[in-house]
């Protein structure tokens, strides 16, 4: 097959970018996006031109790694991440848009690669359970129902891929958030922390400077990992009820 | 000739790791403040041992190639993880768990590493349920259980297909924990280029900025070490992209012994290749055998759709010569028999790489939604994958690269005989033996972070008060000018062939030569065939852009210049291994029905090789394993 790309090309975040036209000539069917770009970047090296930065690692779907924008689509048409994209989901001679996500918070690297790093430092803020090891009593102590265990498990799937807040007219990373504050709310060992975790997420989350949530549903209909949106009606509620309590206290 | 010591306390073998607990060295909290720790790699060993030394109050200077901590190839890991928590009433116990773990490995591991192994592993559940690891449940809110290859007792813990994914984020939240409280320092997009070594000490290392290409060196009391397995090796493999063998390679080639290279799992179902193009295999959990017929066509070269090929035309290959088992033969016996029938020529698929897995039968049996039910799953990734609907037509699978037992030798205290080099979770040799059972990865990775380096690590940093280097030694700057040697090297070459096309050379070769089975003729062949690519290589080599930058194709070609050099060691410790055990079977080594012939009398023992330099033949170092509890029988999984 043969495709006629646009591909976004920025050296760094300080230089202005552009759409460069790439013919991709001879790709199987069966080829993944990924491994287009790949054949791409090797007949760049071919006539020593500096190939297309992206980022992937597992190619599999779980690690979160790949973040660009296919044809308007943060991760691609389809369900799952861009790497789960297959060529015969195109059609022969195709022009196809392919550029790094648009999000203030996810400054440009280079080319297709974005800075997420944003996300780690919501986590860092408040998405874990202070424990220590060592000191855990046994996992049989604390009985979870199948119910429970499952709607946290759904909220669990997040990648941290970034699509979500990548998709959204506000940059909202509501979704990536409120899957977090969900997973551990659900859990009797996230009570502790409840309230402040839904408090200092949502603060660095505003501090990174994501939007809020404005119902498009957007980041629901691009999530690789199929997270409800749900999870933002939950963190809503999280955020209101932790919020009413430290002003009452 | 060094001596190695793997340091195995004495004593009853259930006894020795209380025994060391109770009388290893401490470091008094004061003092653990004093102590800078490098941690390379953020997977479930790397992330958990971060978390856990900052909580004890080390600083901690944690490096991860990625973006974020989050990413590590752990996460892809789907079955679940192995615990002897007996929670099922089904007879299993720490003594069960370390036999089977023993017994899997084909007997190459050492007792004493395997039973702690075993014990620990009770704790790591327990931590990751106090973390909110949302493992799978019963109704009545107990957590569920599943049976695992190689055992007949149900102790795998679960999080759906996604148990690394859950473990993971466990680890990395703690991790984010400590990096909120400052203990730890993160270091994302940084790749370890080299070892620095000062007075025989592992003290520090090099590091790259991979999105500044800056090159800055780190001293700490102590380096560890938990990069991952290199099956990324044979280029093929269900790997991430970026697994590499760079980290303990250069370790390598600073003095620490690399231990039982010969040692990879090829795991009988993944989705076979498909093209010259393929970046990447997919593994295709192995239940699928449970309900899936396994065949090939009778005839060599036969063309036809399967539906089109009558019963009695068909080879249920693994049905015919292991009525026993079935479907269901062990991993390395399923393995080598597709390999066999596809190099006699009646493979299907692109390539004739392929064998069928079948499910007209149980669809049959159980109707189309109860197949659905069990494995839809994996039928829609098929389909998205592949293009093909596995109801309609069967299955193609195919062997993959998948896991390395081998890695950098290191004690009971899972230090290497580098002073203050510790080496944890895929990238040691330790725990697995020879072959690694289902479920035992994700254990042993947060056993080693968790439970283990917490507790060895005061032997060493007690005794090292007042030993401090700093970065201006002469070590530090010889390291960085030859990792910028070995850079500019590369740069230089201006070829206009990628690194991904020689990688893919070199693991063609060597999954044809060095695979599944492996032969002295083999092997000799691959010995001579791999200096020729590696001179093409560095003769033809395409590295586009500066080493000032952020610079992909630099990076690759980097660690496929090791690749190289570790695929030599690899097919020399297969040679020398004149037996066949677990992952490695060599041909004239095998019983009359095709299982691996061990050699207890000359091979029961660890193969450690020490670099020995430029162009020079590194030396073979044995430590013997001593059985003193069980018997090293001949693994048999038919009666």
């Amino acid at each position: 097959m043969n495709f006629h790309l646009r591909i976004w090309r920025q050296d760094h975040e300080k230089v202005k970018g552009f759409f460069e036209e790439i013919e991709a000539v001879n790709i199987p069917a069966d080829a993944s996006f990924l491994e287009m770009l790949d054949m791409v970047n090797n007949r760049l090296i071919e006539k020593q031109k500096v190939p297309v930065a992206f980022e992937s690692d597992c190619r599999e779907g779980i690690c979160g790694t790949c973040s660009m924008v296919i044809n308007g689509i943060p991760q691609g048409p389809g369900r799952g991440a861009a790497c789960q994209v297959y060529m015969r989901s195109f059609c022969d001679g195709e022009t196809i848009t392919v550029e790094p996500y648009r999000a203030a918070s996810f400054p440009i690297i280079k080319d297709l690669v974005t800075n997420r790093k944003a996300y780690d430092r919501i986590v860092q803020a408040g998405g874990f359970i202070s424990e220590h090891t060592g000191g855990a009593p046994d996992a049989s102590a604390t009985l979870i129902g199948k119910h429970e265990a499952d709607r946290a498990m759904d909220a669990a799937a997040c990648i941290g891929c970034g699509a979500c807040a990548a998709a959204c007219p506000n940059s909202s990373a509501m979704l990536f958030v409120g899957a977090k504050v969900t997973h551990l709310a659900l859990l009797p060992q996230g009570q502790p922390e409840r309230k402040e975790r839904a408090l200092n997420m949502v603060r660095a989350m505003d501090e990174e400077g994501f939007g809020n949530c404005s119902n498009y549903y957007a980041c629901e209909a691009v999530c690789p990992a199929n997270i409800s949106a749900s999870v933002i009606a939950t963190l809503n509620r999280e955020y209101v009820a932790a919020a009413c309590r430290s002003v009452a206290e | 000739m060094i001596e190695l010591d793997p340091k195995i306390p004495t004593g009853p073998l259930e006894k020795k790791w209380q025994h060391f607990k109770e009388h290893a060295k401490l470091v008094n909290p004061a003092n653990k403040r004093k102590f800078r720790v490098i941690v390379v790699g953020s997977g479930l060993a790397g992330a958990s041992a971060a978390a856990t030394l900052a909580e004890q109050g080390y600083n901690v200077d944690c490096f991860c190639f990625q973006d974020s901590p989050r990413r590590a190839h752990s996460i892809a890991a789907q079955g679940g993880i192995n615990a002897a928590k007996n929670y099922q009433n089904d007879g299993d116990s720490v003594w069960r768990l370390f036999y089977d773990t023993l017994k899997g490995g084909d007997f190459r591991a050492r007792e004493a590493n395997v039973h702690r192994l075993a014990e620990v592993s009770r704790n790591i559940i327990d931590q990751c349920v106090a973390q909110g690891v949302p493992f799978a449940r019963e109704y009545g809110g107990q957590l569920a259980n599943r049976s695992f290859g190689g055992a007949q007792v149900s102790r795998t813990f679960y999080a759906r297909g996604q148990t690394g994914q859950q473990l993971l984020l466990g680890a990395y939240a703690s991790l984010s924990h400590q990096i909120k409280s400052g203990r730890v320092k993160m270091h994302t997009h940084s790749e370890m280029l080299d070892l620095v070594v000062v007075d025989g000490h592992a003290k520090g290392i090099i590091v790259r900025n991979l999105l500044t290409g800056e090159l800055t060196r780190h001293a700490a009391d102590t380096v560890m070490l938990a990069t991952g397995g290199y099956s990324n090796l044979y280029y093929l493999s269900t790997n991430a992209r970026g697994c590499n063998t760079t980290a303990i390679w250069r370790a390598y080639k600073r003095g620490a012994l690399f231990a039982n290279p010969c040692y990879t799992q090829i795991h009988p179902t993944c989705i076979p290749v498909a093209g010259d193009f393929q970046s990447k295999l997919t593994l295709m959990s192995e239940s699928l055998r449970n309900d899936g017929r396994v065949w090939v066509p009778k005839k060599k070269g036969d063309q036809r759709a399967p539906q089109d090929i009558p019963e009695e035309e068909r080879d249920y290959y693994l049905e015919r010569k292991y009525p026993a088992y079935g479907n269901l033969a062990p991993r390395d016996i399923s393995s080598r028999s597709a390999k066999e029938v596809c190099d006699e020529g009646r493979g299907v698929g692109p390539g004739g790489l392929g064998v069928y897995l079948d499910f007209k039968d149980a669809i049959a049996r159980l109707g189309k939604k109860g197949v659905e039910e069990r494995y839809g799953n994996l039928f829609e990734m098929y389909e998205n994958i592949t293009g093909e609907n596995a109801y309609e037509r069967p299955m193609r699978i195919f062997p993959a690269l998948h896991y390395t037992m081998g890695g950098l030798w290191v004690d009971y205290h899972l230090m290497s005989n580098l002073p203050g080099l510790y080496v944890l979770g895929e990238a040691n040799f330790s725990d697995h033996g020879a072959n690694r059972l289902g479920a035992s990865a994700l254990m042993q990775g947060l056993a080693d972070g968790y439970f283990i380096v917490p507790y060895t690590l005061g032997e060493y940093l007690s005794t090292q008060f007042g030993n401090k280097v700093t970065t201006d030694s002469p070590e530090f700057e010889e390291a960085e000018a030859a990792v910028r040697g070995r850079m500019n090297r590369l740069l230089e070459v201006r070829g206009t062939v990628s690194s991904e096309q020689f990688h893919r050379e070199l693991g063609t070769l060597l999954w044809e030569k060095c695979g599944m089975a492996r032969s002295r003729e083999s092997l000799l062949e691959a010995l001579t065939e791999i200096p020729k690519i590696r001179e093409r290589f560095w003769n033809e080599v395409g590295v586009p852009g500066t080493g000032s930058s952020f610079n992909q194709a630099l990076e690759a070609a980097g660690r496929v210049a090791d690749f190289f050099e570790l695929g030599e060691l690899l097919c020399r410790d297969a040679l020398t291994r004149e037996e066949s055990c677990g992952g490695h079977f060599r041909v004239e080594y095998q019983l009359p029905d095709g299982e691996a012939l061990r050699n207890d009398d000359q091979f029961n023992c660890v193969h450690a090789w020490q670099y020995q330099g430029e162009g020079k033949e590194p030396t073979l170092i044995k430590e013997p394993l001593n059985y003193e509890f069980v018997h090293p029988a001949t693994r048999n999984y038919k009666h």
